[in-house]
């Protein structure tokens, strides 16, 4: 509730407008894969490497699994995009985030030894766009600037 | 705070709300992105009412009676026949079983677990190594998959000499996976003997030898069926039917090719340790070619000598072949053109390791030409070459238009095809992975001579090519590769090897049926 008073405005701003970035990259993320009849998180999946390797294979080889994780995928990042640019529950979206994306990051974590080539065109070592979003995230858990400006302003209003 | 609590100013509503035209802006991109990509996406197989995806008929073979069979030849040709026929090893299937239970990718347990049943029994198996016999005997006396050895009991009978196996009134239909020399005797044997024939490629050792097993296959009327599994890949079924709507436009260039770089894909196969002259009917084996002196690098490894193969000609040029008279029925060429050498396995082979051959269809206005090396494995694939587009051809199909078509003018122009981009792909089964792994085996699984998909399911294309001959048994039919076609395929390699081996162009004459 105090973070009105801890920045100046631009300081604020400039948050919100980090938040509402990575609301609508993660929703139109979501969005894209709902809309592709082919998407599936297979190929994800099973080309996994490093240590989690044999979990996200095993999920890839189950039709059933494999089910879920691409609806959960798809609509989480759609609520998770959605809860970010609106500011709702802007502490509890920003954790859901960093779990999200952190099983990205496992899954093709941007080792030494990865040939991480084959799945995106970025040059990355150990740290990569996913890890990123996650620090980002960290910092709008930090922040909670949608009890400010977002619909928890109300929500906090409603429930001091 | 107090106050804070209680009013709820329009300044808190502006920034309670602040975010939400992002929303409508997202909203309003996402629509103009779907339209725009609606656009875009132009599929010219609608346009030229393609159905790429309808399935291939399954064939029935299990009605009827059962049809008793004669294995003659079980080395890993047969061996791998077998095992497609559902007659695997007690030991094979335990070895897919652990490779399974270690590595959920490799699906050979499964696949064959799940491969129909043919309704078949093999009463009789012929090979003059012991080990391969024995083994053999195990296998095909294990129809019920066991894992376990000591779960299987052998009740198959051994035949020292084929043609005792030919003589016995139990066994209906042989198939015949001996190395080529042996091909045409025993074919013609079997044939007089009415049985029926599932024979490997290549069909026989010399050119002679192909019109004299075509007589007699004739002449008995018994059903034959030469080993070219690739007719049941569904990919060159698709092919054909794609060509036959004039997709290509008019073909003038067909490029086909080999490339192989492992001694095995060399055919320097492993010499089994229990090899030797009391081990092995060396006698027998060199019964209808040239005498030699024992020597059990020959009977493993005898692809390298014209004695008893075709090399690459016989052996590898004939899958090519064979796919491509599928697709277009070229039969057998005008003229022939080949040179190569042994250019790197120095191992005192006799055929060559690089091999090029080029064919002549004056009357169909088309060249077909191989190419292959046994020491490079630079993956090309089979090129149907035509005036309006090219087709690459294997498990996957691929057309790209040519830039100067007739026939797609108006949809380059408008930008909705280009040549560096297939129009049509057709690739049946692509989620599925495979967990084939040898050089040799990924080599036969890229260009479809291992696997195909029915209906969603991965399949043996021999099996389905033996299930197909047992079929035409069944109805008194005869199968996709017949003798005709055998033939055919037969006097094109032996048309190129000639020209190899005598350093000349050679001719078919059509009419008098003679290779000048």
């Amino acid at each position: 509730m105090k973070i009105s008073h801890q920045l100046n405005a631009s300081q604020l701003y400039a948050l919100v407008l980090v938040r509402v970035l990575l609301g609508w990259y993660l929703l139109y993320e979501g969005l894209a894969k709902l809309l592709n009849p082919h998407w599936s998180s297979f190929g994800y999946l099973k080309s996994a490497q490093g240590i989690f390797s044999n979990t996200f294979h095993t999920l890839a080889d189950n039709p059933q699994t494999l089910e879920i994780v691409n609806q959960l995928n798809i609509w989480g990042l759609m609520a998770i995009g959605c809860a970010l640019i609106l500011g709702i529950f802007g502490r509890f979206t920003s954790l859901a985030g960093v779990f999200l994306i952190l099983l990205y990051y496992l899954a093709h974590p941007p080792l030494i030894h990865v040939n991480e080539v084959l799945m995106t065109n970025e040059n990355t070592l150990w740290v990569d766009k996913n890890l990123i979003f996650i620090a980002i995230l960290i910092v709008l858990y930090l922040f909670p600037t949608s009890r400010v400006i977002g619909i928890d302003r109300f929500i906090c209003h409603k429930r001091p | 705070m107090e106050d804070a609590t209680k009013k709820f100013s329009r300044r808190d509503i502006v920034k309670t709300l602040a975010t939400v035209p992002v929303l409508g802006a997202l909203g309003y991109g996402v629509l103009k992105k779907v339209d725009y990509q609606k656009q875009k996406v132009y599929n010219i197989a609608d346009d030229l009412g393609l159905n790429l995806y309808d399935e291939p008929e399954l064939i029935t073979s299990k009605a009827g009676k059962t049809i008793r069979l004669g294995i003659i030849g079980a080395g890993g040709r047969g061996k791998y026949l077998m095992e497609a026929a559902g007659f695997a090893h007690p030991n094979t299937v335990k070895h897919w079983h652990d490779e399974f239970k270690r590595n959920k990718r490799d699906t050979r347990y499964g696949d064959y677990m799940a491969q129909d049943n043919l309704n078949i029994e093999i009463r009789g198996v012929c090979d003059l190594f012991d080990v391969h016999a024995n083994d053999a005997l195990l296998s095909a006396s294990n129809g019920q998959k066991a894992t376990e050895i000591n779960d299987v009991a052998s009740h198959v009978k051994r035949y020292r000499n084929y043609r005792d196996l030919l003589a016995a009134s139990d066994i209906d239909a042989v198939i015949i996976a001996t190395p080529d020399h042996w091909h045409a005797q025993m074919g013609i044997d079997a044939a007089k003997a009415c049985k029926h024939i599932y024979i490997e490629k290549g069909l026989t050792r010399t050119a002679e030898e192909a019109f004299q097993l075509r007589k007699v296959v004739k002449e008995t009327g018994v059903v034959f069926q030469l080993g070219h599994q690739g007719r049941q890949t569904a990919s060159f079924n698709k092919a054909k039917q794609l060509i036959d709507k004039n997709i290509l436009g008019k073909i003038s260039l067909i490029e086909v090719c080999t490339n192989r770089n492992d001694p095995n894909g060399a055919w320097v196969y492993p010499i089994h340790p229990e090899a030797n002259e009391n081990t092995i009917d060396w006698q027998q084996f060199i019964e209808p070619t040239n005498k030699h002196a024992f020597s059990a690098e020959r009977f493993f490894r005898w692809r390298c000598w014209w004695d008893y193969g075709t090399g690459l000609s016989g052996d590898l040029l004939t899958h090519e072949y064979d796919a491509i008279n599928q697709v277009l029925q070229l039969g057998i060429p005008h003229s022939a053109v080949a040179s190569g050498g042994i250019y790197y396995f120095k191992d005192g082979r006799e055929v060559p390791d690089v091999f090029q051959a080029v064919f002549e269809y004056p009357e169909r206005d088309l060249t077909f030409m191989y190419s292959a090396s046994l020491a490079n494995e630079l993956y090309r694939g089979k090129v149907i070459m035509g005036h309006d587009a090219t087709m690459k051809m294997e498990n996957k199909l691929e057309i790209f238009p040519d830039n100067r078509s007739t026939q797609y003018r108006k949809q380059l122009d408008a930008g909705l095809i280009s040549s560096q981009q297939a129009m049509i792909t057709y690739e049946p089964g692509r989620n599925t992975l495979d967990g084939t792994t040898s050089a040799t085996e990924q080599y036969f699984a890229s260009r479809g001579l291992l696997y195909t998909h029915v209906q969603g399911k991965r399949v043996n294309t021999a099996h389905l090519h033996i299930k197909e001959w047992l079929e035409c048994i069944r109805t008194n039919q005869q199968p996709s590769c017949d003798i005709d076609q055998a033939f055919e395929e037969a006097i094109t390699a032996h048309m190129a090897t000639i020209a190899y081996r005598e350093n000349r162009k050679v001719y078919w004459d059509a009419e008098k049926e003679q290779i000048i």
